[in-house]
């Protein structure tokens, strides 16, 4: 990357910062869904919609570890960057925190499937020590968290890799919109499971998408941003893994 | 230019990103939950939990196991990239 990019970038960052300054704050809900707060019926779906994602993940999963044994690593390091930016309860511009999910870079790298397994281990981990999210909720959250944000982030890289060709820009985006898109999920789960008297779902899902979208718009940029920072210290070092990773990346493009 | 002053560029970015509003919005920068409860009681007050976690640790551990968290997390990280690094061929750094 030019070092006039990076400055054009800095200040796409800064300009955004300023933009959403302007907003008032308010206190948002922008993370994932408490224990119980979602009907039985609602958890029990998002339960049955995310299995099915569950174990064909595993079975891509088991597919990566025995085909190339060698990107083992790899996946480590996809399930580690998630582990580090769910932890991190960034503030945002709301005037509430709210934290980065942290499965772009997978998705990127292995595709979407593996990281229904990956992220649904963070989300657990979460659910049952930090009381954040819950069990009876964490099929919604992982369908929101585990697939659909995989799903899109993978969509927008192969994407921007056919229009555009820049490598930086296309994992910066699908890592921003994998995040991004996680909440715009969550509330679209809580607006089918909450319509608001007067205007139903969609009174109900602008009131919770509003809140979700600007808190978390600058957290996913900062995603984009580790995220690219990762690949580009990844991408420094030539090893046997990284050839065969790219190659994998490649195949799935023309597939 | 050189992959550390792009890092560099990258990560005074994220910082900005959560200090500016730290510091420019007014707001109690709580975890939301209690907000999220607010928000939905407002939309149907009559709606009750029907579930809750089976225990709730105080918040000093839970902050505790939220850096545990992002400790292993960032050691995992660390050892991989520096496997990598000891183990790649020896070729100058090509800045993508």
């Amino acid at each position: 990357m030019k070092a006039s990019q990076s400055i054009r970038l800095l200040l796409v960052v800064l300009g955004l910062v300023g933009y959403f300054l302007i907003n008032e704050p308010q206190s948002a809900y922008a993370m994932h869904i408490m224990e119980g707060f979602l009907p039985v019926g609602w958890a029990v779906f998002w339960w049955v919609a995310f299995i099915p994602f569950f174990v064909f993940g595993l079975r891509a999963l088991r597919k990566i570890t025995k085909e190339t044994p060698e990107l083992k690593l790899m996946l480590g390091l996809a399930a580690a960057f998630t582990f580090v930016l769910s932890a991190l309860k960034i503030p945002s511009v709301t005037g509430s925190s709210s934290h980065p999910t942290g499965t772009g870079l997978g998705s990127v790298m292995f595709g979407p499937l593996p990281m229904s397994v990956l992220g649904s281990i963070v989300l657990l981990f979460q659910a049952v020590l930090l009381a954040h999210g819950g069990i009876t909720t964490l099929g919604a959250n992982a369908f929101s968290m585990a697939v659909c944000g995989p799903i899109i982030g993978y969509f927008v890289y192969k994407w921007l890799m056919k229009a555009t060709g820049r490598q930086n820009l296309a994992i910066f985006c699908a890592a921003a919109l994998a995040d991004l898109s996680t909440y715009v999920v969550t509330s679209v789960q809580l607006a089918l499971a909450f319509p608001s008297e007067s205007g139903g779902f969609i009174a109900s899902f602008l009131k919770f998408g509003g809140i979700f979208a600007v808190t978390q718009i600058p957290l996913a940029i900062s995603e984009g941003l580790l995220t690219v920072l990762i690949w580009g210290w990844l991408k420094s070092h030539s090893t046997d893994e990284l050839s065969i990773l790219q190659r994998k990346m490649k195949g799935a493009e023309t597939a | 230019m050189k992959l550390a002053t792009r890092n560099i560029l990258l990560l005074i970015g994220v910082v900005l990103l959560a200090v500016v509003p730290l510091i420019v919005v007014n707001g109690e920068f709580g975890g939301a939950d209690n907000a999220a409860e607010a928000l939905i009681q407002e939309i149907h007050p009559t709606y009750v939990p029907w579930f809750s976690s089976f225990f709730e640790l105080p918040a000093e551990t839970e902050s505790m196991l939220f850096a545990l968290q992002a400790a292993i997390g960032a050691g995992v990280i660390g050892y991989v990239i520096g496997y990598f690094k000891g183990k790649s061929r020896k070729k100058p750094n090509d800045d993508a």
